[in-house]
């Protein structure tokens, strides 16, 4: 049922505006790939290449073992005979049909027979836990139920690939935790193939089995979300993943597996860092203590910021300013002296010049 | 001088749509900004208001101008006998005197004042629409309350309203109830102009209108003409419309929206007398149209693309994209999607297109006075050919029944689609 997603090479132009510049992706069967980065990095107009919504300048597309796209070749297969699904960010359900035409819609177009479209409807409207709307028209939903509907009509299809494309951007902030939920349940009890367009970090953390992060139309980074969380390919990941951001500290490499950031050094566990680098430091790698302990280093409490199950905790020295991730509510007093310990295997070095990761 | 009262009055209309589009279109915001401020009331008006809605009131003036100018019914109604002519009247004469190649050249006169006023607009108004305050962004339109103004207001709206519709419409019925025009003692009331026998005494011999073949001929004439007009022209407008938006930012969308809005310059009596030049004659595998039906379609039709392309484009518009791309997604071809999902969603936007088409085309004079023939004589056309043979009542009483039609049809096609309006129907 599913199939793998093979992109080489693809660039698209609008006007003098590159939104594409030669991107290869290759995704493997059943895979949930999330495409992240701020707006206008080009991950839509990723998606909507896939989808066949936009002509490339340039490269191939294949799904599966067929090409649907190929600049050189001339081919592009049409979007409705590429089978997949897409989910829009609003929606985008037919607002003069009522929920079974919205699914049926395409049904239709393949000329399925009555029953069989009625029992898609059925099956599809309970995969989503929608049993019973047949007869609403769009608007007298609210908008997690539209969403719900949308992705009963991309289900019913029974498409080999779905797309969708900031799905859950329109909902509030509860209504997308509970869709994530059951999106990645949908994900996992159809293992298809999943290509999921999000500016949103967290919910490409939550989801993804691989996340592709990009940046002016560049793919930066293709990884699971435990090595892009841990092992930014470069700078722009490491700044982009993580919330509270990352520390990012200008330093020398000095002698043997010490940096030189200015008022401090840190101990380092990376050979094949030398001159000038940069240092991330997640923050919640950093132990904080009240008392001196011995290695950690003297700072002051700038500003604590208590959020319930965590604390931020901006602390300053000299020019330095670190932001760290306590447990818990904080008791440490604004202005208060804490002492700061790291430790050298969750620290990331990336080369001063070029922003990219120096391997260990 | 009734020449200009009266045109003012017929357009007052069109320029009321203008502006109210634009003072729709202003975000409260703005005004409340102003009030934040401690602006006067009047100050707010004159400063923030009005500023704005100065492109509006611009265009409104020059595109009145130009219709105006090519406008023929009023000034030859009220003109011709006093010997007062205007150019369109004058393209008439000549033409009706077979001096076709003067009426071109009026014509073509009346061509070139079209280009510079629509012209002068864009020099005028372009450069200022930078601060149309149309965008996707949604804005805050607040009342303003009236306060004790409002009442006042309102009954100047009433009382004007009734000077200018109700008023003339009452005396057009006197008038008409008249045997001979002029005597308004009781016994000369008759109802000879409406159900009359035929009388050499009265009208040339012709029964009362309603009695009348050739007004029943006339009328069906009309309306036929209206519906296809219509028809054909909302459709027109929403495939433009679609072709437009779909092409949204390249070249030659631009070029079908400006090339549609050609029409709308060329002054009604000047671009009947295009056509007549055009299709006197065979024209390649076109039959010589002249005094046919279709042709009369064809001219109104095309006259009246600029607003149905219009009405097109922004119904279209309100249609997001990505409905359309769902459908592709799903699988539909073209004709799929359109039939399916474009088509059901403009709707409202084609009846307003359909609605104003043939409210325009049911009392078009200026268009096809040059084009009727005997056989193809509109009611509109009738009225024209009874006010120039002497006949004041049986004019009038034709006016009313085209009155009547309109607001007929108004009516019925208000009742089968709500939501949509005239100021719809222009694109507004």
């Amino acid at each position: 049922m599913s199939t793998t997603i093979t992109i080489n090479n693809l660039t698209k132009r609008f006007g003098k505006v590159v939104a594409l510049d030669n991107v290869n992706l290759s995704i493997e069967p059943g895979t949930f790939v999330t495409l992240l980065g701020p707006s206008g990095c080009g991950k839509t107009t990723l998606l909507r290449c896939v989808a066949g919504l936009e002509d490339p300048d340039g490269g191939e597309i294949y799904i599966g073992d067929q090409l649907v796209f190929s600049y050189d070749k001339g081919i592009t297969l049409p979007s409705g005979k590429r089978d997949l699904g897409l989910v829009f960010q609003n929606y985008a359900l037919w607002p003069h049909m009522k929920v079974d035409k919205n699914i049926t819609f395409a049904l239709e177009i393949q000329k399925l027979g009555k029953e069989e479209m009625g029992k898609r409807v059925k099956e599809s409207l309970a995969e989503v836990k929608m049993e019973g709307y047949e007869d609403r028209y769009p608007r007298e939903m609210s908008g997690g139920q539209q969403q719900r509907i949308a992705l009963a009509r991309m289900l019913a299809y029974r498409p080999k690939v779905f797309l969708m494309d900031e799905p859950l951007s329109n909902l509030d902030a509860r209504l997308r935790m509970d869709m994530r939920a059951e999106l990645k349940r949908l994900h996992h009890i159809s293992g298809a193939t999943t290509i999921y367009v999000t500016h949103d970090q967290v919910e490409a953390l939550t989801m993804s089995t691989k996340i592709a992060v990009m940046k002016e139309g560049v793919l930066q980074q293709l990884d699971t979300p435990d090595i892009v969380y841990h092992y930014p390919a470069n700078l722009f990941v490491a700044d982009f993943i993580g919330n509270p951001k990352v520390n990012l500290l200008d330093g020398v490499v000095n002698g043997k597996n010490v940096v030189n950031i200015g008022p401090f050094k840190l101990a380092i566990d990376n050979i094949n860092a030398t001159g000038k680098v940069v240092v991330s430091i997640r923050p919640e790698d950093i132990t904080i203590s009240t008392q001196p302990v011995p290695g950690a280093v003297e700072f002051s409490a700038y500003s604590v910021l208590p959020s319930g199950a965590d604390s931020t905790i901006i602390a300053r020295l000299g020019e330095v300013e670190l932001t760290i991730r306590e447990m818990g509510i904080s008791k440490i007093k604004m202005d208060q002296k804490i002492w700061l310990t790291f430790d050298p295997q969750t620290l990331n070095l990336y080369d001063k010049e070029s922003g990219n990761l120096i391997a260990s | 001088m009734p020449i200009i009262i009266c045109s003012a009055l017929h357009y007052y209309t069109f320029f009321f749509l203008f502006v109210s589009a634009a003072l729709m279109s202003i975000d409260s915001n703005l005004e409340e900004a102003g009030d934040l401020m401690g602006a006067s009331r009047g100050r707010i008006l004159r400063k923030i208001t009005f500023p704005l809605v100065i492109p509006a009131i611009l265009s409104g003036v020059i595109m009145t101008f130009s219709k105006v100018m090519g406008t023929f019914g009023g000034p030859n109604i009220l003109g011709l006998p006093v010997r007062y002519y205007v150019v369109a009247t004058m393209i008439r004469g000549s033409m009706a005197a077979q001096e076709k190649g003067d009426a071109f050249v009026l014509a073509i006169v009346l061509i070139l004042f079209a280009i510079t006023t629509i012209s002068l607009n864009q020099r005028l108004v372009g450069t200022r629409r930078s601060y149309e305050t149309i965008g996707g962004r949604g804005f805050v339109a607040r009342l303003n309350k009236l306060g004790k103004m409002k009442r006042v207001l309102f009954i100047a709206v009433i009382i004007f309203q009734i000077l200018v519709i109700a008023v003339p419409i009452g005396l057009l019925l006197y008038n008409t109830l008249m045997l001979i025009d002029g005597n308004y003692s009781l016994n000369n009331l008759t109802l000879q102009h409406w159900i009359g026998p035929r009388n050499t005494v009265y009208n040339h011999g012709e029964p009362g209108v309603l009695r009348n073949p050739i007004i029943y001929s006339a009328a069906w004439n009309s309306i036929k003409l209206a519906l296809w007009t219509a028809f054909c022209t909302a459709l027109l407008g929403i495939v433009l419309g679609y072709a437009i938006v779909k092409g949204r930012g390249t070249r030659l969308s631009k070029l079908v929206e400006q090339l549609a809005f050609i029409p709308y310059i060329i002054p009604g009596i000047a671009f009947g007398a295009v056509y007549i030049a055009m299709f006197a004659r065979k024209l390649g595998p076109i039959p010589p149209l002249y005094g046919t039906f279709a042709l009369l379609v064809i001219v109104s039709v095309t006259k009246h693309i600029p607003f149905s392309s219009r009405s097109g484009v922004s119904a279209m518009m309100q249609v997001g994209r990505e409905l359309e791309e769902a459908g592709i997604v799903a699988g539909a071809n073209v004709w799929q999607r359109f039939r399916r999902i474009i088509f059901p969603l403009t709707s409202s936007g084609f009846m307003s297109g359909f609605l104003m088409t043939f409210i325009t085309t049911m009392r078009e004079l200026s268009l096809i006075i040059l084009l009727v023939t005997p056989t193809t004589q509109l009611l509109a056309s009738q009225t024209m050919q009874y006010t120039e043979n002497g006949d004041g009542q049986e004019a009038n009483a034709v006016i009313l029944i085209l009155i009547a039609i309109v607001v007929l049809g108004n009516f019925i096609i208000g009742r089968f689609s709500r939501g949509s309006s005239l100021q719809k129907g222009l694109g507004m």
